[in-house]
């Protein structure tokens, strides 16, 4: 089959691989209809996750048929058309009878690896490195799907493709990311970040009762969507100044939750960007947290900082003085994706949202690598891709 | 180990973390007020002087973390005892100057002098201690390592206590036969195929909450181990608790030991009990498409699975 394969930074390339096969009982083999290019597979992409090796195949946002299933899969049969979460997560162990999937304590096999740099490990995620576990991803003609008695889930025919792929990350990334807000009637909630997950997030707030929400990005075409579609107000960080404009906006009290979209690699104008630039080249610092950093600061005494941009290893400079005489609150994680599943699936068949509406770009598989390089550069007001093996 | 060696052993660390901390203290103290030890030593200071002994300082502060972090490594301590010479010898070139309280110098001296039989004697002890672990005339090897399972303790207990199906979630062991007599053969196939070979007997079986075996004469690997099996606190599942020792083989064996237990004999345990809670909480072994391959692999779909050691796939 065809699989997009990262061969080294900011090369990816198109490859012939074998088929995936079932490996455990319970796995199922999908042919993938829809599958997208995810915000945090551009750090795979820049070489910021360690441990990728030459021949990984790309891509954790994916959804097809059931092609086979192994003797352990009872809720399945083949044709039939699912969305699949990017953690795997066993169903059984006592992170997932808590419903914390992304924190499987089974499904990642390099767990030791994941041990040493971050204390413990997390779930196995597809596409994502070989420290969750060095599973083939979503970005191929077909994917194996370990427990899939336990993540995938059916979607009625009745919706497209398109209007519930985001199931498998995006839609319950920025739906957690807005839940962690605890948002309460009156509240205002900031997004930094207006990429897929921001702009997910910020309609999610809405839906979970925020009063306002306010979207911060430097990209006109994303503030424009996060204006438009989102109904956010929105800042633009390279013409105003952020925490003085939220200062603005809220009486000086501050936005009652900050949400961090962005992750690892954010950017700022000026010599804070030129540090931490500086600091990441020569290992000094891993990740540059410059929204968190601002989200920190922006937020109200008492307030929710909520984390669902990727970070990977180590932050410099974090205002923890800040954090701490101000009694904030952090909540982060991967996305539990299995927990949301069903009653974000409500939401889309009730017309509540339709996820949709972020798409910007329409390849084939093979166009993947142009994609890759299109969505970095933000060209062409790129802020979705979704590809289409078949 | 003979108790006396236990107990010598024993004062040595206390010894070698004494001189760790002493390092630090004196670094930090060379480091930030340079003029005050100068003066308490004897030398009047001169700004040279001053950044030889913030440099003396940063050389004690390495020695120092070294030292704490790393109580087994004689290298550290070796460090210090060149740091020591190097001091010695600074003091008696400054005992000649005329300038200096030679008062002071001298009482300086003979207290580096005592500081540096103290690591002589420490760095002797741990070289010694290394190369004996080496020659096998201590246990080589010992490791602690626990894991929880979403179980009750009689289950996991019943899993485990089916020896021959142990092979499911140990990766280096073949097969496992009983023999009768709560005895029972083990194969092990280390790395290069060298196959090692055991009689193993059961010292003690408490249901649902203990086991311990150990490994008869003759064995390939002499070693001795236990399981114990506690209910964990609310509502965890199992507490399960493996305690290992080995006792060091000669030669082949030896190291061929080493690989299959690697650096740290507790990573490979690990490892095994992670398997073993996949199998118990998952029904198999969880393979991922580059975890089926031995060493490094990208993560891409495998050629043939007919080729694959699946082996590790349970007993069903």
């Amino acid at each position: 089959m065809k699989a997009n394969c990262w061969m080294g930074k900011r090369d990816l390339r198109i490859q012939n691989v074998p088929d995936p096969k079932i490996l455990n009982k319970r796995d199922a083999i999908v042919r993938i209809t829809a599958t997208a290019i995810c915000g945090s597979d551009l750090h795979l992409y820049n070489g910021m996750v360690p441990t990728m090796e030459a021949g990984d195949v790309m891509g954790h946002e994916f959804m097809g048929v059931v092609e086979e299933t192994g003797p352990g899969v009872k809720n399945l049969k083949r044709g039939d058309r699912v969305v699949v979460p990017f953690p795997i997560a066993c169903g059984g162990c006592w992170s997932c009878s808590h419903q914390m999937y992304s924190l499987c304590e089974n499904s990642n096999p390099n767990a030791g690896m994941a041990e040493k740099l971050w204390g413990h490990s997390g779930a196995g995620i597809f596409g994502y490195s070989h420290l969750t576990g060095g599973f083939a991803g979503g970005q191929a003609e077909y994917a194996r799907v370990p427990f899939a008695d336990v993540g995938p889930i059916k979607v009625p025919e009745s919706l497209t493709d398109e209007q519930v792929l985001f199931l498998s990350d995006i839609f319950p990334t920025g739906y957690m990311g807005a839940e962690m807000c605890s948002i309460q009637p009156g509240d205002t909630i900031a997004v930094w970040g207006c990429g897929p997950v921001g702009q997910l997030a910020i309609k999610s707030a809405y839906l979970l009762g925020a009063e306002r929400v306010i979207a911060i990005d430097r990209f006109p075409a994303r503030l424009r969507m996060a204006h438009d579609k989102g109904g956010a107000e929105t800042l633009h960080y390279e013409e105003t100044d952020v925490l003085e404009a939220l200062q603005e906006a809220t009486g000086g009290r501050g936005p009652d939750a900050c949400i961090d979209a962005v992750g690892l690699e954010a950017h700022t104008p000026g010599i804070v960007h030129a540090y931490d630039r500086a600091k990441q080249a020569m290992m000094l610092e891993s990740d540059r947290p410059i929204a968190l950093r601002q989200a920190v600061m922006a937020c109200r005494n008492g307030g929710t900082v909520s984390v669902i941009g990727v970070y990977g290893g180590f932050i410099d400079k974090f205002p923890m003085g800040s954090f701490m005489n101000r009694s904030l609150t952090m909540r982060t994680g991967q996305t539990h994706v299995h927990r949301y599943l069903k009653p974000l699936l409500e939401r889309i068949e009730k017309g509540e949202i339709d996820p949709s509406y972020i798409i910007t770009h329409r390849l084939k598989l093979d166009e993947a690598p142009e994609g890759f390089a299109k969505f970095l550069a933000k060209d062409d007001d790129c802020i979705k891709v979704v590809l289409k093996p078949h | 180990m003979s108790e006396r060696e236990n107990e010598s052993g024993r004062d040595v660390s206390q010894i070698v973390r004494g001189l760790g901390w002493f390092s630090i203290g004196l670094g930090l103290a060379e480091i930030l007020m340079p003029g005050k030890l100068s003066r308490l030593i004897g030398i009047n200071k001169e700004e040279n002087t001053l950044a030889l002994l913030r440099f003396y300082g940063f050389r004690e502060l390495g020695a120092g973390i070294g030292i704490l972090s790393q109580p087994q490594e004689p290298m550290w301590l070796w460090s210090r005892v060149a740091g020591d010479v190097v001091d010695l010898s600074s003091l008696l070139k400054a005992l000649n100057s005329e300038e200096n309280d030679n008062g002071k110098l001298l009482g300086a001296l003979l207290a580096v002098a005592g500081v540096t039989a103290l690591d002589v004697y420490c760095a002797e002890q741990l070289s010694a201690a290394g190369s004996s672990e080496g020659r096998g005339q201590r246990m080589s090897a010992q490791a602690t390592e626990t894991i929880l399972i979403n179980r009750e303790p009689d289950e996991v207990y019943s899993y485990w206590h089916n020896y021959e199906q142990l092979p499911s979630f140990m990766k280096y062991i073949e097969s496992v036969t009983l023999t009768g007599e709560g005895r029972s053969h083990w194969v092990a196939k280390g790395p290069g195929g060298i196959d090692l070979e055991w009689d193993a007997e059961t010292t003690e079986e408490r249901p649902g909450q203990f086991l311990s075996w150990r490994s008869l004469p003759g064995a390939d690997v002499h070693h001795a181990g236990s399981v114990r099996f506690d209910k964990a606190t609310g509502g965890r599942g199992t507490l399960l608790r493996v305690e290992m020792q080995y006792a060091p083989p000669g030669g082949r064996i030896s190291a061929t030991l080493a690989k299959l237990v690697g650096q740290d004999p507790g990573a490979q345990i690990k490892e095994d009990l992670r398997r073993l809670k996949q199998v118990i909480e998952t029904g198999e072994v969880v393979a991922s498409d580059a975890s089926i391959h031995p060493g490094m692999h990208p993560a891409s779909p495998p050629e043939r699975v007919e080729d694959l050691n699946l082996a590790l796939s349970p007993v069903s």
